[in-house]
C-alpha cells in the first residue's frame, strides 16, 4: 500500500511559522479521508484503513471505535437542539431567583436580573449577563438549526463560513453558564434570615438545561458533514 | 471493548485528515512554536510546543496546589447591619441542594469542583506517564478522556459569575472578597497556560499502541513490510 499514499500529497498543508504558503483555492476537488476509505480517529488523530469492505473499525493506536462520520450525528444534534429550544421558554419566563425580605417575597427572571443590574456603574456587567444569558443561548440555537438544515439540504455554499460559525458556537457556549453561577453564589451568600434571604427558583433548572443541551448538541454535530455535499455521491464510501 | 477489528495504520505517519473538513493532507515537520492549519477550512491541525511535557508538568502541579487552597478557604463574605456571612465554592453547591435544586447543584459541583479536579489529575497522570522512556497504554486511556474534562471544567466562567454576584450584592451589603477568589483567579491563568503548552500529538506519537504492534513509532515512512 506504500504506493497509494504518495498521491495524497497534492493537498498541501499551510504551515504558519514554517514559511509554507496556504494550499490551493476552494474550487479544486480535495480528496477526503472518507473518499479514500480511510478512518480518521477523533480521539488521537491517527489515519487508518479499515478491513476491506468494512465501514467500522478500531483505532490501532488508541482503541477508539471508528466510523467515517459521527453516528447519527444529524438526528442526535436535532434531538438535543429541540430539547434545548423547549427548555428555553420556561428558562426565560420562570423566575430564576426569589428574594425574601421582611416585607414579602419577590421573584426575578433572567431579564429582570439584567434590568436590576443596569445602573450608571453596573451597566457593563448588565451587558455581560444580557449577552451571555439571553443573546448567546438564542444565537446558538439558531446557528445550530442553520448548520443542520444546510447540511441536510446538501448545501455547498459558504462551507468555510459555516465551519467558522460552528467553531464560534463551540467556543462561546460555556459562557452561558455564567448566570447559573451568579445565581448560585448570590443565593449562597445572602442567607440572612429573617432579614433577607435569596434562593434559587425553578427557572434556573431550565436555564441550566438549555446550556447543557446546546453544549451536547455542539458535541454531537460532525462538522465534516458541512463539506460532504461537495463530494460526488458515487464516491462516498468508495 | 468489543466489536470491530483493528484497522491497519498507514505506512506514512505524517498523513492525516482534518477533523473539521476531512481533507487529506500531509502534516509538515514543524519547529517548536510553529503551527499547521488546514488549507481548506483553516482549522489548526497542530501546534508544536517547546519542552511541552516539562512545562505542562510544572503548571499542572501548580494548578493542583491552587485548586486545593481554592476549595479549602472562604471565597466571599459580607457584612450587613452587624451580621456577617461567608461562603466557599462548595457552600454554593450546598445552598442549591438545600433549596431543592438538586440537579443544578450537581451541575455546579461537576463543572467547578469535579471536572477541574479530573482535568488537573488526568494531566498529571498523562505527563508523568509520557515522561517515561516508553509510555504505557494507560497514558492513552487518560488522554482520551482529557478533552471531556476540559470541556466541562468551567472555573473561568464561575469567576465571572462570582464577580457579577459581588457587584449585585454590593448594593445591599459590604462585600469582602475572600482568599479563594484571588487563588481561583490565579488558577484560571495557570490552567489556561497548562492547556496552551500541552501538545497531545507529541504524547500520542510516543504511546504504546492498542493493537500491540508498535511502540515509539518513528515519524515518516517505515521500511516496507512493517506497516
Amino acid at each position: 500500500m506504500g504506493g497509494r499514499d504518495s498521491a495524497y500529497e497534492a493537498a498541501g498543508t499551510a504551515a504558519k511559522g514554517d514559511g509554507v504558503s496556504p494550499g490551493a483555492a476552494d474550487a479544486t476537488p480535495f480528496p477526503t479521508a472518507m473518499q479514500e476509505g480511510l478512518h480518521s480517529c477523533e480521539v488521537c488523530g491517527l489515519l487508518s484503513r479499515p478491513a476491506p469492505g468494512e465501514e467500522e473499525g478500531r483505532c490501532p493506536r488508541c482503541d477508539e471505535e471508528l466510523v467515517f462520520r459521527k453516528r447519527a450525528s444529524i438526528q442526535r444534534t436535532w434531538a438535543f437542539l429541540i430539547a434545548a429550544a423547549v427548555c428555553y421558554v420556561p428558562a426565560n419566563l420562570l423566575p430564576v431567583l426569589s428574594t425574601t425580605t421582611a416585607t414579602g417575597t419577590e421573584t426575578d427572571t433572567i431579564l429582570q436580573g439584567v434590568i436590576l443590574l443596569w445602573s450608571p456603574t453596573g451597566w457593563p456587567l448588565s451587558l455581560i449577563v444580557l449577552v451571555a444569558s439571553i443573546m448567546i443561548p438564542s444565537a446558538k440555537i439558531l446557528a445550530l438549526g442553520y448548520l443542520l438544515v444546510s447540511a441536510q439540504r446538501g448545501s455547498v455554499q459558504n462551507s468555510r463560513q459555516r465551519v467558522r460559525l460552528y467553531r464560534m458556537v463551540e467556543f462561546i457556549g460555556r459562557w452561558s453558564m455564567v448566570d447559573v453561577f451568579v445565581d448560585t453564589f448570590t443565593a449562597a451568600l445572602i442567607q440572612l434570615q429573617p432579614l433577607m434571604s435569596v434562593s434559587p427558583a425553578p427557572g434556573l433548572l431550565f436555564f441550566a438545561a438549555v446550556v447543557v443541551l446546546t453544549m451536547l448538541a455542539v458535541e454531537s454535530f460532525d462538522p465534516r458533514l458541512i463539506w460532504d455535499a461537495t463530494i460526488p455521491k458515487e464516491v462516498v464510501y468508495g | 471493548m468489543t466489536g470491530a477489528a483493528y484497522n491497519e495504520a498507514l505506512s506514512d505517519a505524517s498523513l492525516i485528515s482534518c477533523s473539521h473538513c476531512d481533507l487529506l493532507q500531509r502534516l509538515p515537520q514543524l519547529s517548536p512554536g510553529g503551527s499547521a492549519r488546514c488549507p481548506r477550512c483553516d482549522k489548526e491541525l497542530w501546534r508544536r510546543r517547546d519542552d511541552s511535557l516539562n512545562r505542562t508538568l510544572a503548571l499542572a502541579l501548580g494548578a493542583a496546589l491552587l485548586y486545593v487552597v481554592a476549595n479549602a478557604v472562604p471565597m466571599l463574605g459580607l457584612t450587613i447591619v452587624g451580621r456577617s456571612a461567608s461562603t466557599t465554592v462548595l457552600g454554593g453547591v450546598q445552598t442549591l441542594w438545600q433549596d431543592g435544586q438538586g440537579m443544578v447543584a450537581a451541575l455546579v459541583l461537576f463543572t467547578v469542583v469535579i471536572a477541574p479536579a479530573l482535568q488537573i489529575g488526568l494531566m498529571l497522570g498523562i505527563v508523568a506517564g509520557a515522561l517515561r522512556a516508553s509510555p504505557p497504554r494507560w497514558v492513552g486511556k487518560l488522554l482520551r478522556h482529557y478533552p471531556t474534562t476540559r470541556t466541562w471544567s468551567m472555573i473561568e466562567v464561575m469567576m465571572l459569575g462570582v464577580l457579577i454576584a459581588l457587584v449585585k450584592i454590593a448594593d445591599y451589603a459590604t462585600v469582602i472578597p475572600g482568599v479563594a477568589l484571588f487563588v481561583l483567579g490565579a488558577l484560571v491563568f495557570v490552567l489556561a497556560a497548562m492547556q496552551a503548552g500541552f501538545d497531545a500529538r507529541e504524547v500520542w506519537e510516543k504511546i504504546e499502541w492498542a493493537d500491540g504492534t508498535r511502540h515509539m513509532r518513528p515519524r515518516g515512512p517505515l521500511p516496507k513490510g512493517t506497516a
